[in-house]
């Protein structure tokens, strides 16, 4: 069994999804990127879950994929929200919330 | 010692944890008093629900609720004399006894409750018969890391005494509610939260553990605060909704730092349990620095909740809320929460606060302070629901200071009075209210008992009541506080628990203080010409501004409150008096107070004297009579004589165009007062006796009189500007200025920009990431 290697396309997925989440200003890319953050914990959970002989781990990676589902349903309502409102589904527009 | 104290229950030592796992041999309704916050509560989801689509608007289902709620709580008080009075444990098996079988702090058998353990029980000297046992039933909500979290009822003396006066007063108020709110634009709303704030006190009352507590104190803190702002369209209303609401967040803090600092010191951080905890402390098993950490952390909560002085500024502002839920509040649910805590933890303040043999602690001193403070503040309002507002904080302030002065009885019996007279006294301003639109006794009120004479002897009857007057309601509850604090040594009388003579003097003149405010009150609103009804100028609706007499749903709760503050004294008469028969005296001590039981401290009862019951009487009457002779006597007659504004009067009544209500007969009407005023002074100062009366007055008592008057006047003023306006509120925007001044350093970091905000997530995180790393390789 290779963690290792399992622990590092985790990581490389883990900094692609930040990189999209903190650069990409099209908000549906945004929420992909977070899918893909999400991804890589799983893939840990998975992985660590199979190494300790564990089924722990694969019961929260199900869990978390149940709670991405409807993280994203949430989402993509405030992204179409956003697109009606603004015309426009630009994160970098959208800073309503500034002090 | 009696022999069925030792007898209690050898724990049952497999804990069951079923419902109900003790009294079995209670009276139903004891252990189902959980009906009774149930029945509310079901009220407030059918009105949220249904409400709007009954033919009354939802008001049926709360009235119907709280009216069963009323009954069961009555039918429950009856079933707790019986209990009280013919409970016996039995001899063996014992499972009615105290506890809930629970693992309990040590080992199964360390938990036998007997009066022994109660210390020094038998000071009070009734210990024939049988020895209170409280009722519990209760069940598990949930079990975490080993410990269960309980959900249950505690029924004694104390909680059937609250479960009596809030399902009364609710009920009352929500009758009372259908005419006064009537036509509100959200009355269905308001009704399920007046149900659901009966049911949160309710549940507050009964709850046998502390945690089961703290939700209670919320969901009244949340109720409170919907109710305030029920007209929260208007800006003062919902700032005066969120005030209460922050204020009391402050207490909270308080609250939950005692109940985590009892949970681990008193309860073995194994049980919440109220009777546990209690008993723990007074057995001596909790360390003295951990109960005085305790009591200065509740103290805090029932600062700010019972509105006790320096957190009590949103208890005048919450007279913005509609005067039905101000009548609630004040009377029933809201405020006494704090008093009920400090009576249900005894113990934590008895020996945290080391209330017996000494002279002065926290808790007694800061009610001695409330009382008169509140009291004098009283004197300088102008809004009749502020004056009773303050005469709240005065009074709160007794029930803390008997409370701190070892007076349990005392400051329970004058929450029980209290409740009535000033339900009643908030329910007739409402009345009042009603009838002229306006709150500002001296703008809009006066002369109102020609118009509504019915509100008129009930406010009077409450007045009275309020000022301790003989016999009404109020004179034997305060009366029985002053006793017990144990500073009056003059012709017989002695101390309970300590000799609180400051407190006792702080007593003396905050009885003064309240019949002075109350005779005040009464003369604004009462009393003099009516000097409402503005638009009378007009001419054409001269009629349309004229006060009249509520309605019977208004009047009848009115009079049931002014019967119960007529009667509701006679229930504790004093001991040894001799004046009435023995089975008449202290009946509610002996119902309502634990002592004798394992989970309350030995306290000892104060004796009563007539000395001092006469001495606090004629302070009252001294106050009273003052302020009567200010008013109705020399500023009537000024009002009289010059017919204009008195503004220049200290506090002076100001008589605006008192005769302008009836369009084109002005003139008439004017001259027939006038005429009438006339012959009231003549004919008063007729006789050679009034005249030499007359002269006496005027140059001899008029001087002194006024002095005083204008002493505490101004002292009110001061107290009011300065310390309450100035230093208070000094302090409370000054905390608002530093988080302002905070916010704006940091509102830099704040762009908006949902991608900067993660960023600075991800790279915290980063960093975490990196020193936990480092952490751990060092």
């Amino acid at each position: 069994m290779f963690l290792n290697q399992f622990l590092l396309l985790a990581a490389a997925l883990f900094c692609i999804g930040v990189y999209g989440v903190l650069v990409r200003k099209n908000g549906i890319l945004v929420l992909m990127s977070i899918e893909i953050i999400l991804n890589a914990v799983n893939i840990n959970l998975v992985a660590f879950g199979s190494l300790t002989d564990d089924v722990a781990g694969e019961v929260f990676a199900l869990f978390t994929i149940a709670v991405a589902a409807a993280e994203v349903g949430i989402g993509l309502a405030i992204v179409l929200l956003m697109y009606r409102n603004r015309r426009s589904i630009d994160f970098s527009e959208a800073d309503l919330l500034k002090g | 010692m009696n022999s069925l104290l030792a007898s209690m229950a050898p724990l049952l030592a497999e804990a069951p944890t079923g419902p109900p796992s003790v009294t079995n041999d209670a009276n139903w309704f004891l252990e189902n008093a959980w009906l009774i916050p149930l029945l509310p509560a079901l009220s407030f989801v059918l009105i949220l629900f249904f409400g709007k689509r009954m033919p009354k608007k939802g008001a049926e289902i709360g009235i119907a609720a709280v009216g069963l709620a009323f009954v069961l709580a009555v039918i429950t008080g009856f079933a707790w004399i019986d209990h009280r009075d013919n409970f016996e444990p039995a001899g063996t098996g014992g499972e009615e006894a105290l506890v809930i079988g629970d693992d309990g702090l040590t080992s199964s058998d360390s938990l036998v409750l007997t009066a022994e353990d109660g210390g020094e029980g038998e000071k009070g000297g009734e210990e024939e018969g049988p020895v209170p046992v409280a009722v519990q039933s209760s069940t598990q909500w949930f079990q975490s890391g080993g410990i269960e979290f309980n959900v249950g009822i505690l029924v004694d003396g104390l909680a059937v005494m609250m479960l009596f006066v809030v399902t009364l007063i609710s009920l009352l108020v929500h009758v009372y509610s259908t005419d006064y709110v009537g036509g509100d634009r959200r009355y269905t709303h308001f009704f399920a939260f007046l149900s659901l704030f009966t049911a949160s006190m309710l549940f507050f009352v009964l709850s046998d553990n502390i945690l089961q507590m703290i939700v209670g104190w919320e969901l009244v803190g949340v109720c409170s605060f919907v109710l305030i702002g029920h007209w929260w369209e208007e800006k003062p209303n919902s700032d005066a909704a969120l005030k209460a609401f922050i204020t009391n967040r402050v207490g909270d803090v308080g609250l939950i730092v005692g109940v985590i600092t009892l949970f681990f010191a008193a309860g073995g951080g194994k049980t919440f349990d109220t009777l546990l905890i209690n008993n723990a402390i007074v057995r001596g098993e909790v360390g003295k620095t951990a109960l005085v950490v305790a009591a200065a952390a509740l103290m805090a909560a029932v600062m700010s909740k019972s509105g006790q002085f320096i957190l009590h500024t949103w208890l005048p502002d919450a007279m913005a809320g509609p005067t039905p839920v101000s009548a609630l509040i004040h009377a029933a649910t809201m405020v006494v929460a704090g008093i009920y805590m400090v009576a249900r933890l005894y113990p934590v303040f008895y020996e945290g606060m080391q209330i017996n043999g000494s002279s002065i602690n926290l808790l007694a001193t800061v009610g001695a302070i409330t009382l008169v403070f509140g009291g004098l503040l009283a004197f300088v309002q102008d809004d009749i629901k502020k004056v009773l507002a303050y005469s709240t904080i005065s009074q709160l302030g007794y029930m803390a200071m008997a409370l701190g002065v070892g007076a349990w009885t005392a400051a329970v019996f004058h929450l029980f009075t209290h409740a009535f007279f000033k339900a009643n006294l908030f329910l007739g301003s409402g009345s009042v209210a009603h009838s002229v639109h306006s709150f500002d006794m001296k703008k809009d009120m006066g002369g109102l008992r020609k118009f509504m004479p019915k509100t008129y002897i009930t406010f009077i009857i409450g007045s009275l009541a309020l000022a301790g007057v003989f016999p009404l309601a109020g004179f034997w509850s305060k009366d029985e506080i002053l006793v017990g604090t144990g500073g009056w040594n003059f012709f017989g009388g002695t101390g309970g628990n300590g000799a609180y003579t400051f407190h006792l003097t702080m007593g003396m003149i905050g009885a003064a203080l309240t019949a002075g405010y109350m005779t005040r009150c009464v003369y604004l609103t009462f009393h003099g010409e009516y000097r409402g009804g503005h638009a009378a100028d007009d001419g054409a609706e001269a009629h349309h501004g004229d006060p009249h007499e509520s309605g019977p749903r208004i009047l009848v709760p009115l009079y049931i409150l002014s019967g119960f503050a007529i009667l509701a004294g006679l229930l504790n008469m004093p001991k040894g008096l001799a004046l009435w028969p023995d089975s008449w005296e202290e009946r509610f001590g002996h119902y309502i107070e634990p002592l004798g039981a394992s989970y309350f401290p030995g306290i000892s009862h104060g004796t009563p004297s007539y000395s001092l019951a006469i001495v606090s009487s004629l302070i009252a009457f001294a106050g009273a009579g003052y302020a009567f002779y200010y008013y109705f006597v020399k500023v009537d007659r000024l009002a009289k004589k010059t017919g204009v504004s008195l503004t220049g009067m200290p506090n002076g009544v100001t008589t605006t165009n008192p005769v302008a209500r009836v369009g084109h007969k002005v003139l008439v009407e004017k001259y027939y007062l006038d005429h009438l005023y006339n012959g009231v002074i003549v004919a008063f100062t007729k006789g050679p006796l009034a005249r030499a009366a007359y002269w006496v007055n005027q140059n001899v008592i008029d001087g002194g009189v006024d002095a005083v008057g204008r002493a505490s006047v101004k002292s009110g003023r001061f107290v009011y500007d300065t310390i309450d306006q100035g230093v208070i509120e000094g302090v409370v925007n000054g905390s608002g200025k530093v988080s302002d001044a905070t916010g704006e350093e940091l509102r830099h970091l704040n762009s908006g920009k949902v991608q900067n905000y993660a960023a600075i997530m991800f790279a915290a995180a980063a960093l975490l990431a990196g020193s936990f790393i480092i952490l751990l390789a060092l």
